[in-house]
């Protein structure tokens, strides 16, 4: 809009008023964020009398310390990597797969195939059946479970699809073609050098997700060496089941107490931090990513 | 999606009519077997992890037995849902259910809009990235972080909103120990985490807007207010229906997760809901009985399925935008 009009007054209180309740939504939502961390650097009678309210006050590394030695915070932190890596590996991997023919005009089969994955989308088994069938695959208790049943999230993949079709011209494949390209050659050379963007975004999706489950690793899993890390985080943060072994050179009791309470926000900070940290760098793809496959599709 | 003849091709239409769909597919398979082979694996995949789910629903009207297998138990006709219509928990959870998902769906409506809205018109660009980088981040903290972060700053002792009630001369509130707070808890906490994610597809929609329609705007004398209310609002308004229509038939399956985190004993009267059910009934309770919840699900299932269609056949009669 040009700036050679004077803004009326209208306008001024308008924008004030704008920047005020943008203000108040940023507040809102920072606000628990800082006190999270403020309590996790603070010390534990600090945080227990409530004296905690913007910045650390009297400032420790004791709930960092005690996260780190629990043993099963970093076995499953481990995990939790290992689950992230190989699962968004194989997440990317089959998502292009079948984004890609179904991008093409000249895949015959498409609507029908398109068609079979959004059904699914609105319509499933359910809880039971699915663990069934996981279950009679013996994938109970094994990484496999997962890796595995939830290798495409179909809106990701109609977000990939979209993407193909918008960026990719007909004329470059007929061009190709033309050269004697056949569709893998294509898909190498052509696709995938032209798709980082939309590569990294859903690859942020599902790493992210894999991050944060919990569910199905409550499901399929029973042995504590191969829990992720949220499986360790809901026992501590939310049944507070707070391991003894970690706590044994502090012997009052009061101050074990206070110990836990700081612990559980160290812990908040350590686990969301590494998602947290990748995410600026992608935002700016997975805006433009999230607005071609939501809007085009 | 228009489906047409793709690219004019050396076969011509008459040929094309005579020749069967099966000669067809097998002519596009010579040529394009790359791209079936591509998709085979995921097709496998869609076929056993969730369409062989979709068989083995019919395990609801049958009484499974592991070792007979899907086909082989006996048929039962309705008794589970019956059985699940007539049992005492019915009425409860269903008001649960909907309780929670239709406050959660109204309630979070409106915020991603309006933070939209303002977003648009904002001049500075660095404010605008800060804001926006700010009321993205909860989007990424998992359920059980979420949770966790609920029950530490709601707790009656030590946590900070009761920390403030302490010192504005109020008494503490169990917050997650009174069934009334649940619902209240569980949906603004959502709004919390999301509202600045589910905002961006209506910037994306805004973004789209043609500036033409603003410059003439401001030509005829409209302050910001009037082009907000009169351009931008009716562009995203379609965006908007279509994310309803999504959203109402996800209605019953709002965040189980996080539901099933946020349980306790003390609130269980208001927090059991028909996912939570399905799960206890069916994976963790002693007496597991794969048909009744299998039952209970399937009825979620197809009420969801329901509840889309019609939602979505309303929006295409009402304001000509629709899913499909």
């Amino acid at each position: 809009m040009s700036s050679t009009i004077k803004e009326s007054g209208d306008d001024r209180l308008f924008n004030i008023v704008n920047h005020v309740i943008l203000f108040i939504f940023a507040i809102t939502i920072l606000y628990p964020l800082i006190y999270i961390v403020s309590a996790s650097f603070s010390s534990s009678a600090a945080v227990v009398s409530g004296r905690v309210w913007l910045f650390p006050v009297e400032p420790s590394l004791a709930g960092y310390d005690a996260v780190f030695k629990h043993k099963l915070i970093v076995s499953s932190f481990l995990n939790s990597l290992f689950y992230m890596i190989v699962g968004t590996a194989i997440n990317v991997v089959f998502t292009l797969m079948a984004a890609y023919p179904l991008s093409r005009k000249d895949f015959m089969p498409r609507n029908a195939v398109m068609a079979l994955f959004v059904f699914t989308m609105m319509f499933s088994g359910g809880l039971i059946p699915s663990y069934l069938i996981v279950k009679q695959l013996g994938m109970i208790d094994t990484r496999w479970s997962l890796i595995i049943p939830g290798a495409i999230a179909v809106w990701n993949m109609i977000i990939t699809r979209t993407y193909f079709q918008t960026t990719i011209p007909d004329e470059l494949l007929e061009a190709a073609q033309m050269d004697g390209c056949d569709d893998w050659t294509f898909l190498r050379k052509i696709v995938l050098p032209l798709s980082g963007p939309i590569i990294a975004v859903i690859a942020l999706f599902y790493a992210v997700g894999h991050w944060n489950q919990y569910f199905n690793a409550l499901l399929y899993l029973k042995h504590q060496e191969l829990y992720p890390l949220q499986l360790v985080l809901r026992d501590i943060l939310v049944q507070n089941e707070v391991d003894a072994s970690m706590i044994t050179d502090v012997a009052d009791a009061a101050a074990r107490e206070g110990l836990r309470e700081l612990l559980k926000y160290s812990l908040i900070v350590v686990s969301t931090v590494p998602v947290l940290i990748i995410y600026p760098f992608i935002q700016r793809h997975f805006v433009k990513g999230m607005m071609i496959g939501s809007l085009k599709g | 999606m228009e489906v047409t003849a793709s690219r004019p091709e050396a076969v011509s239409r008459t040929d094309r009519r005579k020749s069967g769909l099966a000669v067809r597919l097998k002519r596009n398979f010579a040529e394009r077997w790359q791209l079936y082979i591509l998709m085979l694996l995921p097709l496998i995949y869609l076929a056993v992890f969730k369409y062989v789910p979709m068989y083995g629903a019919l395990i609801a009207f049958k009484n499974y037995v592991p070792t007979k297998g899907v086909w082989g138990s006996d048929w039962v006709g309705l008794k589970h849902f019956i059985r699940f219509f007539n049992s005492y928990e019915f009425v409860r959870i269903m008001k649960n259910t909907l309780l929670v998902s239709f406050y959660s769906l109204i309630a979070g409506f409106p915020f991603p809009i309006i933070l939209a809205l303002c977003l648009n018109f904002v001049k500075s660009a660095s404010f605008k990235k800060s804001v926006q980088m700010i009321t993205y981040a909860p989007h990424f903290i998992s359920v059980v972080v979420m949770v966790g972060i609920i029950v530490q700053l709601l707790d009656p002792r030590v946590g900070l909103i009761n920390t403030i009630l302490k010192a504005l001369g109020f008494s503490p509130i169990n917050f997650m120990g009174e069934p009334g707070w649940f619902s209240h808890i569980f949906v603004w906490s959502g709004i919390w985490q999301n509202v600045g994610f589910s905002c961006i597809v209506y910037l994306a929609a805004l973004a789209s807007v043609d500036p033409s329609l603003h410059e003439a705007a401001v030509m005829d004398g409209a302050n910001k207010l009037r082009r907000m209310w009169h351009i931008d609002l009716p562009s995203i308004i379609p965006v908007a229906i279509i994310l309803l229509i999504m959203n109402t038939g996800h209605v019953l399956d709002i965040g189980f997760e996080k539901i099933l985190l946020m349980q306790n004993p003390l609130n269980m009267s208001s927090s059991e809901v028909i996912d939570t059910y399905v799960y206890k009934v069916g994976l963790a309770s002693t007496a597991i009985n794969y048909s009744y919840s299998a039952a209970i699900g399937l009825f979620k299932s197809v009420i969801n399925l329901i509840l889309l269609v019609t939602v979505n056949r309303i929006a295409k009669k009402v304001g000509q935008t629709s899913l499909w």
